[in-house]
């Protein structure tokens, strides 16, 4: 076991990759020589060479074509998007091409090798384009695996995992916690299954489920909440697709109450989804309305960051409505 | 049909390839960095009064810069983004201009805004996201935008702008305004397909656009040399059938030449233009950045030598349009201003919490009203963890 941000982690997990597999390429904006603006592919370069891990052209489209390309080969591109408020230029190449080779081919062709990790969500004072959680829209393509690690462990875990699986896959990575999350994780390769979901507290009167960085802010709810002698059960969802609709729908059986917290807005998000199944999976068992706290329905503002995010005060708030509904 | 043209084509019977580089492009240089004009050089249109209007606006430009990376710091804005050393850009781009024209920026061309005259409060209200922005607290620091100035408000995923400047001066034509738009980007967002599809749709549909790249070297870590193979931003003009010219871009009087010249053509031919301006990023990309991590100093001061600022003081001092005297009490008075308009700036509240939900839409609808309130009565609850707005909530 070694202590490793998350950053170290992921930076871990791709020299793994690396390491195992000679046609596994990293690249992307400013990834090669730096290393990434924020050091995820650092030494990766120097390691592994200019033909493997390189700085691409400023252009998303590019990269995300060109590891279209280099899957549809046989290769294993990992691209990484700056920002995945910056991933939109490349929306065509993820939403009509990398979901859709297999498909349309009838399996003679796939891009199954794909990885594109992205740093997302906010709380960093980033503004419009230096926030934003984007994983609604791409949860709206079939054909897309989509994952978040909420920690170090996770995400070493859970990135080796995306590399090997045999669809295309993008990894959310929670920049807010690149540095601040800290933890014990193996030095040796493992995997975290993609599309189960972890119970992270056992509780009895009402789930919470969050994904990423926002399990942080449902935690320091859950402490508040139990200061009030109510037992929350803690879900990291992991992956938002295929999503773990079991593990959830059993825990709500359990509960009777569920909270879904995301920090996009709230109108069309992952949470919306997933309310209207455990609704219809878990109907009789439900004693409170599935509650959804999550960011306005504005772009991501600047100034009044903190008034717009769904912070652990909100949740809060929404956990005892529940549990005294 | 347009397949006309190659009717006109010499015809081969072996072939002749056109090699990648085959296309020379001279680049326009009219100040020397002593001060003194090349022999033969082409001055543009300038008198004392002008020269030293800009000469002004890139003292400024320096002064705000220094003071607001070192305000990053010391915590007292969370960004900032300097230009130090591509400051002729800018300035003179919005000097070769007029007011009228459309300036349709990427980030780094504050000096544009500067030489139209936005105020040191509108600057720094902006950067400190307080309730006199105009932008209302909305986007981070630099992103500055001035209807009342003829700047678009900046938007920083790179390369949007590009199209849009040829949709902008499209309208400005077909309404007969005497107005162009300029239209600023990096040699990085040049890669954007963006980039691409705004030449192309600017050339087709006769835009007065003029494009204007500034190749300072560097898009943060990416050196130029690993975003592009070809001759420069500027050969690709020559492929979409644009007029193109390459200047140095630390000649602010090589700057002004050629925008007068493109803001001429653009309104006289109704069509577009491209300048690619040769520069180097002499700071960080930005405060969250560290060059030391890829490159060297050794690099950095051999582009010192070559400061867009001093040159044009040089050649004002030749002029007797300038002196020392008057140079030492610009930048203290500067310098001074600066750090007032921080000061008064910094107590500036927030926005109020309104400004959250309006200007999604053109009125706030029923579903963000709601979410509003019940925000509002949120924060009632927990006054003291909501310190910028809660008192101001009734
Ligand atoms: C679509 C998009 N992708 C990535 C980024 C992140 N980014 C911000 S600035 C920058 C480099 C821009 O370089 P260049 O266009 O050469 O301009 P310069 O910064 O050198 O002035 C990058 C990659 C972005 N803002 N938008």
């Amino acid at each position: 076991m070694a202590q490793m941000n998350l950053l170290q982690a992921i930076n871990n997990a791709l020299d793994i990759a690396m390491a195992e597999n000679d046609s596994a390429l990293c690249f992307g904006e400013d990834v090669g020589h730096f290393g990434g603006v924020f050091r995820a592919t650092s030494g990766l370069q120097e390691k592994y060479g200019k033909a493997r891990c390189f700085n691409t052209p400023l252009v998303e489209q590019g990269i995300i074509g060109f590891a279209n390309g280099l899957a549809a080969q046989g290769s294993t591109p990992i691209a990484e998007i700056q920002f995945a408020d910056y991933i939109f230029p490349a929306f065509d190449q993820i939403v009509n091409e990398s979901a859709k080779f297999r498909y349309r081919s009838g399996n003679e062709f796939n891009v199954g090798k794909l990885t594109i990790r992205t740093p997302y969500g906010g709380g960093i004072a980033g503004g419009l384009y230096h926030s934003q959680s984007p994983e609604a829209y791409f949860a709206h393509t079939p054909g897309l695996k989509l994952v978040v690690p909420r920690n170090p462990y996770q995400a070493k875990g859970l990135l080796l995992a995306s590399i090997r699986d045999d669809n295309p896959v993008v990894f959310f990575e929670p920049k807010r916690l690149y540095r601040a999350s800290v933890g014990e994780v193996p030095e040796e390769d493992y995997q975290l299954p993609l599309g189960k979901a972890e119970v992270m507290q056992q509780g009895s009167d009402i789930t919470l489920l969050a994904w990423g960085a926002q399990l942080e802010i449902v935690e320091k709810a859950a402490e508040l909440a139990a200061k009030d002698g109510i037992s929350c059960e803690i879900i990291d969802l992991r992956s938002i697709l295929p999503w773990d609709v079991e593990t959830v729908a059993n825990s709500v059986m359990k509960t009777g109450r569920l909270l879904v917290s995301q920090e996009a807005p709230i109108t069309a998000g992952f949470a919306s989804e997933i309310a209207a199944t455990i609704q219809s999976e878990c109907f009789l068992h439900l004693e409170s309305p599935i509650a959804r706290i999550c960011g306005m329905d504005t772009p991501y503002p600047l100034a009044l960051e903190k008034e717009y995010v769904a912070d652990h005060l909100k949740i809060y708030e929404a956990i005892k409505h529940s549990v005294n509904y | 049909m347009n397949t006309e043209i190659y009717k006109e084509s010499p015809v081969v019977h072996q072939p002749a390839f056109i090699d990648g580089h085959s296309v020379e492009i001279p680049i326009l240089k009219i100040l020397k960095q002593d001060g003194n004009v090349y022999d033969g050089a082409d001055l543009p249109e300038i008198d004392q009064t002008h020269a030293t209007k800009i000469y002004k606006a890139l003292a400024f430009h320096r002064v705000l810069d220094e003071r607001m990376v070192a305000a990053q710091r010391q915590g007292r804005i969370s960004f900032y983004m300097a230009a130090l050393g591509e400051e002729a850009t800018s300035v003179g781009g919005a000097a070769g201009l007029e007011s009228q024209d459309m300036i349709m920026a990427q980030y780094r061309e504050q000096g544009a805004l500067i030489y139209r005259g936005f105020s040191l409060e509108n600057f720094m209200n902006q950067m400190f996201s307080n309730e006199k922005d105009l932008g209302k607290g909305r986007q981070m620091p630099i992103h500055y935008g001035s209807n009342e100035l003829n700047y678009m408000t900046i938007s920083s995923p790179l390369g949007t702008q590009i199209p849009q400047a040829a949709g902008y001066a499209y309208g400005q034509k077909l309404q007969g305004k005497d107005a162009v738009t300029i239209c600023y980007f990096g040699e990085g967002a040049a890669s954007e397909g963006d980039f691409h599809a705004g030449l192309n749709m600017a050339a087709v549909h006769n835009a007065p656009v003029i494009f204007f790249c500034r190749n300072n070297g560097y898009a943060i870590s990416t050196p130029s040399d690993e975003q592009y193979v070809g001759n420069g931003i500027a050969a690709r003009g020559v492929g979409y059938g644009i007029k193109t010219l390459r200047i140095d871009g630390n000649d602010i009087l090589a700057v002004l030449k050629a925008v007068q010249f493109a803001r001429q053509y653009a309104l006289k031919e109704n069509k577009p233009i491209i300048i690619e301006a040769m520069s180097y990023r002499l700071g960080a990309h930005s405060t969250s950045d560290d060059p030391s991590g890829y490159r060297t100093r050794e690099e950095e001061a051999k582009y010192q030598a070559h400061d867009p600022i001093l040159r044009m003081k040089n050649w004002m001092l030749a002029q007797k349009w300038w002196d020392e005297t008057q140079e030492t009490e610009l930048f203290e008075k500067l310098r001074e201003q600066v750090l007032a308009a921080v000061k008064v700036a910094e107590k500036i509240d927030k926005p109020p919490v309104e400004d959250l939900v309006t200007d999604v839409y053109d009125q706030v609808p029923a579903h963000l009203q709601q979410q509003l309130d019940a925000l509002k009565t949120h924060i009632k609850k927990y006054p003291q963890s909501y310190p910028f707005t809660a008192g101001r909530i009734k």
